[in-house]
């Protein structure tokens, strides 16, 4: 073996340990500042948290685009969804009287809200746009509380890392991480374009969140539970979305 | 780029290189040009997943089945909501597809931002992409465009370097149709777009976003057909070992 071969070895072993060292430095600061999704194992693992990672980083602060009431969408779009269930139809029979959004997990005061309580809070409009992953959108006015208040209410825990949002649907839920909980423009939806929210987008209640695409605005919203662990929730893969094939994070 | 490699022949005492072999394409560019060939080929499959879905293109911010779209593909979709024509609903794939789509960019962003840096400092972009002043004249320039329609074999000298035609090519690739699509790419990102609402803004919005990011995918699935063409014209076995093993004929220099 000649001299610049044996250089470029101990030079190749060097960067390679480097690199592996680097990485692992990078996979534990990653973690610890909350840039890993839950669904970052397989073989997608990688491109998914580059742009999770990324995407915190550069959108901390970001508000998501509004629009102005000309440009709202006229007609509205209800788009296809699965038959209501019983336990919906039941609601819907009595007028959505008896709705309520129940909150547990990680906060100090536990308990629920009718839909008549929630209105009582400070009522917040947004016009924005509603991307779905297959390639359409639509532009609306969404009127709710943001739900930072009602996690305020119901006093969040200092280590909550997520919370985790349920549909009355069966197998219909989600979560998003305190960065997205907390944004101003994440809202518990109840109203549409001046009046209320209709079924086919959502109503009586709705989550909106604005900076990632609609199926993470998930409809029906009954029961929120704040979190430090996914694991624990189906299969541990943060939402019925990976569960399904698609990412959890959906800001891109 | 050129590179000399020597190799002793063993036993022998002589420090005379016994064998010369050079390099038609160095190791970095080879290697970029492979790992963007599997991206681009993830891409291009994925992306066609993606956009069956809801095959409809319109311009401005929005756009969906209830508005009137700029044109439509005429093809089934892989959705029930879009009314295509069709009596049946393709495959959904839709998931494991975008998956797919986003770690195939990121590969190829940060393996063409090596490739882009690299360039820079190794000289192949002075050397082998920048067209040659003498290249730039109208007579060379034509002798070049004519011998194209005419599906002229290129000559031998052209194994060792690029002509002007190809040069002009790649760098519109390179720096106009690599930046516009991941540009568009990212003016689809509802959170991108949140933190730089320019990069939509400056397209006329969401919709039109999408539709360019077709436009310009089709521009690069035609430089892609264009280039395999030349590929067979000049040669497979020998373009395809240069760009695989780096080796080019000996008898084809001049």
């Amino acid at each position: 073996m000649s001299n610049f071969s044996r250089r470029k070895l101990i030079t190749t072993g060097v960067a390679a340990a480097a690199g592996v060292a680097g990485l692992g430095v990078a996979a534990r600061l990653a973690q610890k500042y909350g840039l890993v999704p839950p669904d970052h194992g397989g073989i997608y693992g990688l491109g998914e948290t580059l742009t999770y990672a990324s995407q915190r980083l550069l959108t901390r602060h970001s508000l998501a685009r509004e629009f102005s009431p000309s440009q709202i969408s006229m007609p509205p779009l209800a788009n296809e969804m699965a038959p209501p269930s019983d336990a919906f139809k039941r609601l819907q029979a009595a007028g959505f009287a008896d709705w309520r959004l129940s909150i547990d997990g990680l906060v100090d005061r536990p308990g629920s809200f009718s839909l008549a309580q929630l209105k009582s809070f400070p009522t917040r409009s947004q016009i924005t746009m509603v991307q779905c992953e297959e390639g359409w959108s639509y532009i609306a006015e969404w009127i709710g509380v943001p739900l930072s208040h009602v996690l305020d209410l119901v006093g969040t825990q200092p280590h909550a890392r997520y919370v985790v949002y349920f549909s009355i649907q069966p197998d219909w839920w989600d979560s998003m991480d305190m960065a997205d909980a907390l944004h101003p423009q994440t809202f518990l939806v109840y109203g549409m374009n001046g009046g209320e929210l209709p079924v086919g987008n959502g109503g009586p209640l709705r989550m909106r969140v604005p900076r990632q695409l609609g199926y993470k605005s998930v409809k029906f919203i009954t029961h929120l539970t704040v979190t430090d662990n996914l694991k624990t929730f189906g299969k541990g893969l943060g939402s019925a979305s990976p569960e399904g094939g698609y990412a959890w994070y959906a800001g891109i | 780029m050129r590179q000399t490699l020597t190799a002793s022949v063993p036993g022998s005492t002589s420090s005379v290189p016994a064998t010369t072999v050079t390099s038609r394409h160095s190791a970095l560019v080879r290697v970029t040009h492979w790992i963007t060939t599997l991206c681009f080929i993830a891409l291009l499959v994925t992306g066609v997943e993606i956009v069956i879905s809801h095959p409809r293109f319109y311009w401005g911010e929005t756009g969906n089945v209830l508005t009137t779209p700029l044109f439509k593909l005429p093809i089934a979709s892989s959705r029930a909501l879009v009314p295509t024509g069709y009596g049946y609903v393709l495959p959904d794939q839709n998931g494991w597809s975008r998956y797919l789509h986003f770690q195939a960019a990121w590969v190829a962003v940060l393996t063409g931002l090596l490739y882009v840096i690299s360039i820079f400092f190794t000289g192949h972009l002075r050397k082998n992409l920048l067209p040659r002043k003498s290249d730039l004249s109208l007579p060379a320039f034509s002798i070049q465009i004519v011998n194209h329609l005419r599906f002229k074999r290129p000559s031998a000298a052209e194994a060792w370097s690029y002509n002007v035609l190809q040069r002009l090519t790649y760098l519109f690739v390179i720096f106009v149709l690599f930046p516009l699509i991941i540009w568009t790419g990212l003016a689809m990102s509802p959170a991108f777009v949140s933190a730089f609402p320019l990069t939509v803004n400056l397209l006329g919005g969401q919709q039109s976003a999408r539709t360019l990011h077709f436009f310009v995918s089709l521009a690069l699935v035609f430089f892609l057909l264009v280039h395999i063409m030349m590929v067979f014209l000049a040669g497979f076995t020998s373009r395809m070992r240069a760009m695989i093993t780096g080796h080019a004929d000996h008898k084809e220099r001049t």
